[in-house]
């Protein structure tokens, strides 16, 4: 009685064998989307990484052109690219508004992807295989990437980060 | 200082009056001001018109999510609180006056946001994410409007305590709806509080008081407020379908204990729903954001799944108590759709279940997020849960307040009973459209998809543009059916037929049905089929999320 106060006996009448019925299938859906994130982690190929590490935009920026000294192999649109042997660290670089380097990767190698922010939020969005994670400043996020299909890839930004937000967008190609 | 409603019964303290109306009317005034900067963002979205220049469009894009979300919201809400602690309970209204201070708090608040907005000192989006840096007024007036709805929370409780104590509404537990109103009110403590936690501090950083502030621990706190702040709406909104369901059709729920220990599963929620926000972030561990963004093994969507079956079954058991008892859905067909509130309650409980359920749980799954996470899908949900539902059914809530509140009849009555369900269909295609364009990867906020100025190009899938048209079809249409609705509330309010007597009356009052004889097997069979059908939805929906989360990229 959503205006009075509930008749004589609410606190103990049974429930209807219908609501019962429901109650314990919503219950039943529940334990099994809670186990089914659990179990990805066991089974599951796609898990947001959880391997983190403090930096600084400076410590960082300092660590990824070590990085990228090594293993550059040109430049493209003023955007430096390289080309990492599989299973190594690279380092990427999120400013406003830019990602940096474009990487060239081989199909069916893991790569260990430094990223962090210079500055402001950012948004790792790979297109078109559509994966997002989130980019903060002062912290090193390592997404560990294994491509399953290869061709030319992007990765634009989705989290705001000023007027240029939409120019920024970087380029990765997978190789066969 | 008591008067008598003659067409409800209730006594009414003539100094709450005032509050809820003033209440009200600054509500309706930001729902227009809401929709017209939604159309301006949509309509930049839609590369075809591209219709505003960059800063402007993350300047609406701004004023859309703090005025739609918050300022509408909650100023309707501070209506619904001060009508549920005090006429429903042949309460008292406590200190108005204290009423009035947080008012003009909100007000207050609410114009300097406004205005650190639209002069450009505020291009920080809605969320305001740290490092992001807006002028510290900006900050303050959501301090000063989160103050004042504080101020109004404690007065519900103040007016609940009076009028237990002075048991005005009898000897017993809260009616329903003040129960459910009074979960809300505990969760909006929470929520409030952890807004105070974040603001004030980034208020002192704006000052440069406070030299740096944690954009992880930002963003955890901030949605500490942002999302449980929705929390309190579906909280809210479930007590008005009770409210409805009661008022239209005399329903009453076949459990009370079941309807209320569904609205307690609530305050587990009460802050974690933050993850939800933080699932692809690099900082908490997978064990806090799956126990998170869960609410502890989903007791809080058991709970909304307790309410969709709840609040239909007690329309259908009061509908069969009349002798609609014809097939499964006999029932459904006798309610009394000429009443623009009930229809749009009902809408709100169909399109919130399959839209906003549906799509919150699997956008809300720590892996399933990878695909969705600031993907335009997200706003594709949240049409899904505050539009379609939270705000339809204010909207169809308002169409009682008109009457028996501001005393007028409702003006153009026969367009208000199409109303709801103009509003409804553009929303759930403005809701479709923006989904599917998430899941193509189609990024939220953001002013430029053909990222014009970058070092390289790239094209969405050719059929983006066919859901484009679908979603800004549906946002034309939504767009329309809020402002019919605006135009009918405030030519009712402000120029309307006064209500002199029960005659006048344009919507139902039901009576209470005849009483339920003893019988066997399902008391709500049609109710039982609806919610089986939702399940299977759920599970096709979940199944093909999954299914395409298995074919990316590996990464862990």
């Amino acid at each position: 009685m959503a205006l009075l106060v509930p008749e004589k006996g609410w606190y103990s009448k049974k429930i209807a064998s219908d609501e019962k019925a429901w109650i314990m299938i919503a219950g039943v859906l529940c334990l099994s989307l809670f186990a089914l994130m659990v179990g990805w982690h066991l089974v599951g190929k796609q898990n947001p990484s959880f391997e983190v590490y403090t930096t600084s935009p400076d410590e960082f920026y300092k660590l990824a052109q070590h990085n990228w000294k090594k293993i550059k192999v040109g430049e493209e649109n003023g955007i430096t690219v390289v080309k990492p042997p599989p299973g190594s660290d690279v380092f990427v670089i999120a400013s406003a508004w830019k990602w940096e380097p474009a990487l060239i990767l081989k199909k069916g190698k893991e790569y260990r992807l430094h990223i962090s922010s210079m500055d402001f939020l950012h948004g790792f969005s790979l297109q078109p295989v559509n994966m997002n994670f989130k980019i903060h400043p002062n912290y090193d996020y390592v997404l560990t990437f294994k491509p399953t299909s290869s061709g030319d890839f992007r990765v634009i930004c989705n989290e705001y980060c000023g007027y240029g937000h939409h120019a920024m967008i970087g380029k990765i190609t997978v190789e066969d | 200082m008591f008067t008598t409603c003659d067409i409800t019964g209730f006594k009414i303290d003539k100094k709450v009056l005032p509050l809820i109306k003033a209440n009200a009317v600054v509500s309706v005034v930001a729902l227009l001001i809401a929709m017209v900067a939604a159309l301006l963002v949509l309509l930049t979205r839609w590369q075809v018109v591209h219709l505003l220049p960059v800063d402007w469009y993350y300047r609406m894009l701004t004023l859309h999510g703090m005025v739609a979300l918050v300022v509408w919201i909650v100023f309707w809400e501070m209506a619904g609180l001060y009508f549920g602690s005090t006429i429903v309970l042949n309460a008292r209204q406590i200190a108005p006056k204290v009423g009035w201070v947080a008012f003009l708090l909100m007000v207050v608040g609410t114009t300097l946001v406004a205005w650190a907005v639209l002069t450009g000192h505020a291009d920080v989006l809605f969320s305001s994410y740290i490092p992001l840096k807006a002028h510290p007024l900006y900050y303050l007036g959501i301090i000063l409007f989160a103050v004042g709805a504080l101020i109004v929370v404690g007065l519900f409780f103040a007016n609940v305590i009076v009028a237990k104590k002075e048991k005005t509404y009898g000897d017993g537990p809260l009616p329903l709806f003040t129960f459910g109103l009074l979960v809300a009110s505990i969760l909006a403590v929470g929520t409030l509080l952890a807004g105070a936690f974040i603001f004030v501090p980034t208020f002192l950083w704006s000052l440069g008081i406070i030299e740096t502030i944690d954009s992880s621990v930002y963003r955890l706190t901030f949605w500490g407020f942002g999302h449980s702040a929705q929390q309190v709406n579906v909280a809210a909104m479930i007590s008005i379908w009770y409210l409805g369901s009661f008022l239209t059709v005399g329903g009453t729920s076949l459990n009370e204990k079941v309807s209320r220990v569904a609205f307690l599963l609530y305050l587990i929620g009460i802050n974690l729903a933050s993850a939800h926000h933080l699932l692809v972030d690099p900082v908490p561990s997978p064990a806090w954001k799956v126990v998170n963004t869960s609410y502890f093994m989903y007791l809080a969507v058991l709970a909304s799944m307790i309410h969709a079956f709840a609040v239909p079954s007690s329309i259908e058991s009061a509908q069969r108590r009349r002798g609609y008892t014809k097939g499964l859905f006999g029932w459904l067909k006798n309610v009394p759709w000429g009443n623009p509130a009930f229809s749009a309650i009902f809408l709100a409980i169909v399109g919130f279940g399959f839209i906003g359920g549906i799509t919150g749980v699997i956008n809300g799954m720590e892996q399933t997020n990878i695909t969705v996470h600031n993907t335009i899908a997200i706003p594709g949900h949240f049409k899904g849960t505050v539009v379609i539902g939270t705000t339809l059914t204010f909207m169809g809530a308002t169409y009682y307040l008109i009457p028996l509140i501001f005393r007028k009849k409702i003006s153009g009555f026969a367009i208000a009973k199409i109303q709801p369900w103009i509003f409804a269909g553009g929303v759930v295609l403005l809701s479709a459209g923006l989904s599917i364009l998430g899941y193509m990867g189609v990024p939220r906020r953001h002013w430029d998809i053909t990222f014009s100025g970058g070092p390289f190009t790239y094209t969405f899938p050719p059929i983006t543009d066919l859901f484009w048209v679908v979603a800004v079809l549906g946002g034309i249409i939504a767009f329309t059916g809020a402002l019919i609705w605006i135009l009918i509330v405030v030519v009712s309010v402000f120029f309307g037929k006064p209500v002199l007597s029960k005659a006048d009356m344009q919507l139902t009052m039901s009576d209470m049905p005849p009483p339920a004889k003893e019988h066997h097997g399902f008391e709500a069979p049609g109710t039982f089929a609806l919610t089986i059908i939702f399940m299977i939805a759920f599970l096709i929906f979940a199944t093909i999320n999954w299914g395409w989360l298995s074919m990316m990229w590996e990464t862990r």
